[in-house]
């Protein structure tokens, strides 16, 4: 039971598609900011996914006479402090971005998800002892969470993706607990259960499935926050360490002292947090259009 | 209504409790404690030393000693000695509190009177190319990280004015205080402004559809009269609610601006005692922004109420 039907939103919206190429045009048409922001994403994913064929030096190595280089034809982008190509810096800073923002955004929806669906389904003792836990987690804003959980944990990449995701745990479980909690009294699960099957099977296979469609326009909100949350932490100097290329990092070594003298240092870090964040949410909005119907504005 | 509160009440005691329990947990798993960051810097590898350093500063009891000797202290007022400083945790958190406090509270100011009228005119002229522009500008708001946003004003200042615009020592007068905080502010509200411009835009867009909209067209209302007086106070009540989830999210941008700008705010000294394990600091700082958060939110439940005559808490 798919409630995602993209066949039904498409002859709703009054298209006559077929083949994939007509599909993504008809989807460019009606959500044109959508299509840009599904582009901005896509970019991101190949600079990452290939960033070693695409840096022109290796995001780590040094060449003394470059340091402070400026932009030019050597060093696209300028060279940092350090004598780093900025432009593969920044490369490389995709994958790190990616992985932490997917990573975080994945570990906190299986969390969220196995605790709303059990909190919402199984009710009692256990959902409200749940939703307690989640009152005191939605208690501290995301960064102040965030920040004590990486402190705790100390730097590394998989903290880092650890920290980020625990505070996102809580608008999940809840997100997944409401719908579950409607879905329960549905009539498909009483037939299920008339055909003797468990409740744990149910609970997977007929309620999780119905509470995709929120969960993906959740998910793709909170991969935007999630990557701005690691620029945030490695700017502070409590994300992702050395020898790492953060954006984030990249940041705060260059701050108050470069805004006068190598500015480029500061803008193209910056830009590429952006416009990356911006594109997930461009993407996100447009999902939020196709998949949720009730919140269409 | 009594009962509600009593309960609500328990509640938010029960957060605060719940809350106290996994921060002073969380920093025990801290690796590495004052005493060794202590030790270290002072270049002491003396075992010796670091134990009564230890011992001194009540490290070395057992945690649940730790715990009811600090809740102990801070239910009378008493949050301990700060580790670095060596001075009592109030004194060093107090004065920080007003400087926070205003940054936040212009902050907030900003946003709505950005947030409100541009996500009006959003919804009022919904498709055309203003609607697009606004719609782009709010997710870009969403999307630039304060802290660049914070970094890309410096620069433009010391490009345009020749200086940085920083907080150095007390300023002269009230005046320019707020003149010195409004730039961080604006970096912080910006973020905050778009938030609020989407929910008014799309809480706008709902009630303009509304019978009673066209019955007040159809009677002959004036369009300004439709929109701000019909439309906007009932597209109003949502606005409220997330004005509330703003105030806890500014704190975030409060966080990395008042590092950006140099200002001795609470949200800077958070991050300055979490890297130095200053667990009296850290501890009792995070108690009092899950307070205020809590309470913000009670406060934006409580002017639903008063806000819509129809909303009653069930007792």
């Amino acid at each position: 039971m798919a409630i995602i039907n993209h066949e039904a939103a498409l002859s709703r919206a009054g298209a006559n598609v077929t083949g994939w190429w007509s599909r993504i045009l008809f989807f460019t048409r009606r959500y044109p900011l959508g299509a840009v922001g599904a582009l901005i994403v896509l970019v991101f994913v190949l600079t990452a996914v290939f960033a070693n064929f695409i840096a022109p030096y290796d995001p780590t190595s040094t060449n003394a006479r470059a340091s402070l280089a400026k932009p030019g034809m050597a060093y696209f982008l300028g060279a940092d402090f350090r004598c780093r190509d900025m432009f593969s810096r920044i490369v490389y800073g995709a994958r790190i971005s990616l992985t932490v923002g997917l990573g975080a955004t994945l570990l906190g929806g299986i969390l969220g998800v196995t605790i709303g669906l059990m909190s919402g389904y199984l009710g009692g003792w256990i959902d409200l002892g749940t939703q307690r836990v989640m009152d005191v987690m939605q208690s501290l804003p995301l960064l102040v969470m965030a920040l004590v959980m990486a402190a705790s944990l100390g730097p590394s990449l998989e903290n880092t993706i650890i920290a980020i995701a625990i505070p996102l745990v809580p608008t999940v479980a809840r997100v997944v607990r409401s719908s579950t909690l409607s879905l329960r009294e549905q009539p498909f699960v009483e037939a299920a259960r008339a055909v003797g099957m468990g409740e744990a099977r149910i609970a997977v296979r007929h309620v999780l499935p119905n509470t995709l469609a929120p969960l993906i326009v959740l998910g793709t909100a909170q991969l935007g926050s999630a990557i701005l949350t690691e620029a945030s932490l490695s700017f502070l100097g409590l994300g992702i360490p050395e020898p790492y290329p953060s954006w984030g990092r990249m940041l705060s070594e260059s701050a108050a002292e470069y805004v006068r003298t190598a500015p480029w240092l500061v803008i193209f870090p910056g830009v590429a947090i952006s416009l990356t964040v911006f594109g997930t949410n461009l993407l996100g909005d447009a999902l939020r259009d196709i998949l949720d119907p009730r919140e269409r504005t | 209504m009594g009962s509600y509160l009593t309960r609500r009440f328990l509640l938010m005691a029960l957060t605060l409790f719940g809350m106290s329990v996994l921060i002073f947990v969380m920093l025990r798993l801290v690796p590495g404690n004052v005493a060794d960051i202590l030790v270290d810097s002072a270049g002491i590898a003396d075992p010796k030393e670091k134990a009564k350093i230890a011992r001194e500063l009540g490290i070395d009891r057992p945690i649940f000693d730790q715990y009811i000797h600090w809740i102990g202290g801070l239910v009378q007022g008493d949050l301990g000695f700060a580790y670095v400083s060596e001075r009592p945790a109030i004194e060093e958190i107090a004065p920080r509190i007003p400087i926070s406090a205003k940054l936040a509270g212009l902050a907030l100011f900003f946003s709505v009177i950005m947030g409100v009228p541009l996500g009006v005119i959003s919804a009022v002229r919904q498709n055309t190319a203003l609607d697009y522009f606004l719609r782009v500008l709010s997710l870009s708001g969403l999307s630039l990280p304060s802290f660049w946003l914070g970094l890309l004003i410096l620069m433009a200042s010391v490009q345009w004015f020749g200086m940085i615009p920083i907080y150095t020592n007390e300023p002269r007068s009230f005046i320019d205080e707020m003149l010195l905080l409004s730039i961080p502010a604006a970096a912080v509200g910006f973020r905050s402004s778009a938030l609020i411009m989407r929910l008014t835009r799309s809480s706008m867009l709902e009630v303009l559809r509304q019978d009673y909209i066209r019955t007040a067209r159809s009677k002959g209302a004036s369009q300004t009269s439709v929109n701000y007086d019909h439309a906007l106070r009932n597209a109003l009540l949502p606005v409220v609610t997330i004005i509330g989830i703003e105030a806890a999210f500014l704190i975030g941008g409060l966080i990395v601006t008042e590092t950006v700008f140099n200002i001795p705010g609470v949200a800077r000294f958070l991050v300055e005692a979490i890297l130095w394990r200053d667990y009296p600091i850290v501890q009792n700082l995070v108690m009092l922004i899950a307070f205020v958060v809590i309470v913000v939110n009670f406060l934006v439940d409580m002017a639903y109420m008063a806000l819509d005559p129809r909303i009653k808490y069930a007792d």
